[in-house]
C-alpha cells in the first residue's frame, strides 16, 4: 500500500493534451497506473490515448470517480489549475510545473487552508509506489518495490538514489518528489510522518538542498517522532552564497540555508548523514 | 533579477514613495552636471553595482559641491569595487547615481520578503539602519521586528503602525511610517518582487521620511507578466555565460574551478559539484541542461563550458528519465566533433536507453572516458583535470 498512491488511485491529468502531459500520461498508463481522465479547456467530449477528456476537473471527477490529479499546465495558469483541483475535493494533487510565481503559490496556500486535498509540488517529478502506481515523470525502469521510502527536493538526484538502492537489491516503498520551489504543498515532515506510520516502510532516504529551513525543521521532528532509520544527503555544499542554483528554492541567503547547517542539524537529530551523493544506497543497506 | 538603486528608486517614486532627487551619470562631466541640477550644494555620489557594502568599499561619497562631486565621480567611475558580496575581483563601476543630500536624524532598516517557513510576506524592521541586517540578527535578534501579512486580507494599517511604534516613533510619525510600508507592500505585490529592502529608511531632521537606499529583486518566475520590469535588466552586471545559457533554457552559474560540468537536474548538478570537490577537484560551474535537452542544447552547453578558459576537463553526468541517453550521446558526439573538443571528456550516463547511449559514445572514436557511478566519474575527471 505504501504512502499517497497505490494501484487503486484513480488519476486525472490536467494539461493532458499538451506535449508533456500527453507523453507522461502515456508512460504512466504503460506502468499500470489508473489514468482515468484528462482535463483541458475546450476538450470536453473528446478522447486521447483512450482516455476521456473533460473541460473541468469537477466534471472529470464526477464521471470517473477520480481521486487524484497530476498537473502539467504551464506556469501562468498552473496555480489556477491547482486551486481548481483542490476545489473539486480530490484527495491528492501533484503539480509537476516548474516556474510558478511565488505570489501565486502564496495564494494557493491560503486557498488550501482547511481543505482536505494534499498538494505535492510544484516543480516536482511526482510520486511513485513501485509496482503499483506512477504519477509523474520519473523513469519507471530504475524502481523496484521494497521497503525504503524516499523523499526529496530534487528530481534526478532522487533517481540517482533510487538507482543505487535497486542496484543493491533494495526496493522502494514510495518515492516522493516534494519539489525545488521555496513554497510547496507538502514538506519533509509530512512525508516522514506518513513513512513512520506506513508498515511497508522500514527506512527512509531524505534528499535536501541548500535554501530555506525545511531540513532543519525535519531534523527536529525526526528527533522526537521518528523510530525508523533515516539517511540524508544535502546537495549544494559547494554552491556559492546568494546564487540561485537552478531550483528557485535553492539559494543560501543571509547566511541561512547552508548545506553545512542542514548536515549539522540532521546529525544532531540522529540522522545518518551521507556527505556524498554516491553512498546513499550503501548507508541505507547498513541500517536495514 | 536585481535592480540597481537608481532603478529601484525610479520604481518606488512612481508609486509616490519618498525618494530624494537624483540622476544617473556615466562620466565625470555628467556627475558635475547632475550636481549642478541638484543645486550645486551637498550631494552624494553613489556607485551603481549589484552588490551591497558599497559605502565601506569607497563607492559612496558625500560631496560639498559640484566640483567635489566631479572629483568623486572621477574616482568612482571605472573603479573595481570590492565588497564582501562581490568576490575578490570586485565589480566594475560603469555608472553612478548623484543624489541630493539630506539631514539624517535617525536611520532604520525596513524590508519586505517572502518568509518561506511561514508562507507569508514578512515586514522586517529594525532601529539599526545602515548596518548589515544579518549582523544585527546575529548580535541582537531582539532588535529585529517582524510582522507577517495575512494573505487573505493583505497588509493592515494597524500592523504597520505597530511596527512604527516598536521602532520608537511617535504616533504621528508611526502613521506616516505606516503609509510608507503600505506603499512598499503595494509595489511588492504589483511587481511580484522577491525582496524589497530599504536600508536605511531615514527620518530627517525636518521630520519627514526618505528612502535613502533601495534594493529590489524580482521573482524571476513572474517576469513573464512584467515586461516593464524586464527593461531593468542590466546585462553588464551579469556573467555573459549565465546570459548565454539563459537564452538556450540552460541554468548556469560560473565558479572558480577547472572542471566543467554538464548535468540534468539542479539537485544532481549540485550533487555533481559536491562530489567533484570530494574527490579533490574544483568545479568550474553549475550547469543544468534540464529535462528536454536536444543536440542543439548540448552543443550550446559545451560551447559555454569551453568559453571558460580555466576548464581543463569536462564531466557530463546525465541521468536520463525524460531525456534519453542515446539522444544525449548523439548530442555529445556531434558537439565534441563540431567543436574539435580537445579537453578530456568524462561521460557518465544512466537511465532511459543507457546501453544505446554508451554504444554511441564507444563507436564515436572520440576520446571519451566512460564512467559508471558518480564516484567513478568524479575520480576520473579529477585525474584528467590534473593532467594524469
Amino acid at each position: 500500500m505504501s504512502i499517497l498512491v497505490n494501484k487503486n488511485t484513480r488519476v486525472i491529468t490536467q494539461g493532458m493534451t499538451g506535449k508533456s502531459g500527453s507523453f507522461h500520461t502515456e508512460k504512466c498508463l504503460e506502468y499500470g497506473t489508473q489514468m482515468v481522465a484528462g482535463v483541458g479547456p475546450g476538450k470536453g467530449g473528446k478522447e486521447h490515448l483512450g482516455i476521456p477528456l473533460f473541460d473541468t476537473v469537477a466534471q472529470a471527477k464526477e464521471a470517473t470517480d477520480a481521486n487524484a490529479s497530476v498537473i502539467y499546465v504551464p506556469p501562468p495558469f498552473a496555480a489556477d489549475a491547482i486551486m481548481e483541483a483542490v476545489e473539486a475535493d480530490l484527495d491528492l494533487v501533484i503539480c509537476i510545473t516548474e516556474g510558478i510565481p511565488v505570489l501565486d503559490m502564496l495564494k494557493v496556500n491560503a486557498f488550501m487552508k482547511g481543505k482536505r486535498t494534499r498538494l505535492i509540488g510544484p516543480n516536482c517529478p511526482g510520486v511513485i509506489t513501485p509496482g503499483e502506481a506512477k504519477l509523474g515523470i520519473m523513469p519507471a525502469q530504475i524502481h523496484k518495490p521494497g521497503n525504503v521510502g524516499v523523499v526529496s527536493r530534487s528530481g534526478t538526484l532522487t533517481y540517482e538514489a533510487v538507482f543505487q538502492l535497486t542496484e543493491l537489491g533494495i526496493g522502494q516503498s514510495t518515492c516522493v518528489g516534494i519539489g525545488g520551489d521555496p513554497l510547496n504543498g507538502t514538506n519533509f515532515i509530512d512525508c516522514l510522518e506518513l513513512f513512520e506510520q506506513d508498515p511497508e516502510t522500514a527506512a527512509v532516504i531524505m534528499i535536501g538542498e541548500i535554501g530555506g529551513s525545511a531540513e532543519e525543521e525535519a531534523a527536529a521532528w525526526i528527533k522526537d517522532n521518528m523510530s525508523k532509520p533515516v539517511v540524508s544527503f544535502i546537495a549544494g555544499a559547494t554552491a556559492p552564497a546568494g546564487r540561485t542554483m537552478g531550483h528557485a528554492g535553492a539559494i543560501v541567503s543571509g547566511g541561512k540555508g547552508t548545506a553545512e547547517g542542514k548536515f549539522e542539524a540532521l546529525e544532531a537529530a540522529g540522522v545518518t548523514v551521507s556527505r556524498s551523493p554516491a553512498t546513499l544506497g550503501e548507508k541505507i543497506k547498513g541500517l536495514l | 533579477m536585481n535592480l540597481h538603486e537608481y532603478q529601484s528608486k525610479e520604481l518606488l517614486a512612481a508609486y509616490g514613495l519618498p525618494v530624494l532627487a537624483g540622476y544617473c551619470a556615466y562620466t565625470a562631466g555628467e556627475v558635475e552636471a547632475a550636481a549642478d541640477h541638484l543645486g550645486g550644494g551637498v550631494c552624494v555620489v553613489k556607485a551603481q553595482v549589484h552588490a551591497g557594502g558599497r559605502g565601506k568599499a569607497g563607492g559612496v561619497k558625500v560631496a560639498k559641491d559640484s566640483a567635489e562631486a566631479r572629483h568623486y565621480g572621477e574616482q568612482i567611475l571605472g573603479m573595481r569595487l570590492v565588497t564582501p558580496q562581490t568576490g575578490a575581483d570586485g565589480k566594475l563601476v560603469r555608472k553612478v547615481y548623484v543624489e541630493a543630500g539630506c539631514n539624517i536624524e535617525r536611520e532604520f532598516y525596513l524590508s519586505l520578503l517572502v518568509d518561506r517557513a511561514a508562507k507569508r510576506i514578512a515586514i522586517v524592521a529594525s532601529t539599526e539602519g545602515g548596518m548589515e541586517i544579518e549582523e544585527v540578527a546575529e548580535k541582537d535578534p531582539s532588535k529585529i521586528i517582524t510582522q507577517l501579512v495575512d494573505p487573505s486580507v493583505g497588509l493592515q494599517s494597524f500592523q504597520t503602525i505597530q511596527v512604527g511604534m516598536s521602532l520608537g516613533l511617535s504616533a504621528a510619525q508611526a502613521r506616516e511610517f505606516g503609509e510608507i510600508v503600505e506603499g512598499l507592500y503595494e509595489v511588492f505585490m504589483d511587481c511580484d518582487l522577491a525582496l524589497l529592502e530599504i536600508n536605511p529608511l531615514v527620518l530627517t531632521k525636518e521630520g519627514g521620511f526618505i528612502l535613502l537606499d533601495a534594493k529590489c529583486a524580482t521573482d524571476n518566475n513572474a517576469l513573464f507578466r512584467h515586461p516593464e520590469l524586464k527593461e531593468y535588466q542590466d546585462y553588464d552586471e551579469m556573467d555573459p555565460r549565465d546570459l548565454r545559457a539563459g537564452k538556450f533554457g540552460l541554468s548556469y552559474v560560473g565558479l572558480d574551478g577547472n572542471i566543467g560540468c554538464m548535468v540534468n537536474g539542479a539537485g544532481l548538478a549540485m550533487g555533481t559539484m559536491d562530489i567533484i570537490k570530494e574527490y579533490g577537484g574544483e568545479p568550474a560551474n553549475f550547469l543544468d541542461v534540464g529535462g528536454g535537452a536536444s543536440r542543439e542544447t548540448v552543443t550550446e552547453a559545451f560551447k559555454i563550458l569551453l568559453s571558460d578558459s580555466n576548464v581543463k576537463a569536462i564531466l557530463v553526468n546525465i541521468f536520463g528519465g525524460i531525456m534519453k541517453c542515446d539522444v544525449i550521446a548523439a548530442g555529445i558526439v556531434d558537439a565534441a566533433k563540431s567543436l574539435s573538443l580537445s579537453v578530456p571528456l568524462v561521460v557518465r550516463l544512466q537511465g532511459t536507453n543507457v546501453e544505446e547511449g554508451r554504444k554511441i559514445l564507444q563507436e564515436s572514436d572520440l576520446n571519451i572516458v566512460p564512467a559508471d557511478t558518480m564516484s567513478d566519474a568524479a575520480e576520473k575527471v579529477v585525474q584528467a583535470a590534473n593532467g594524469s
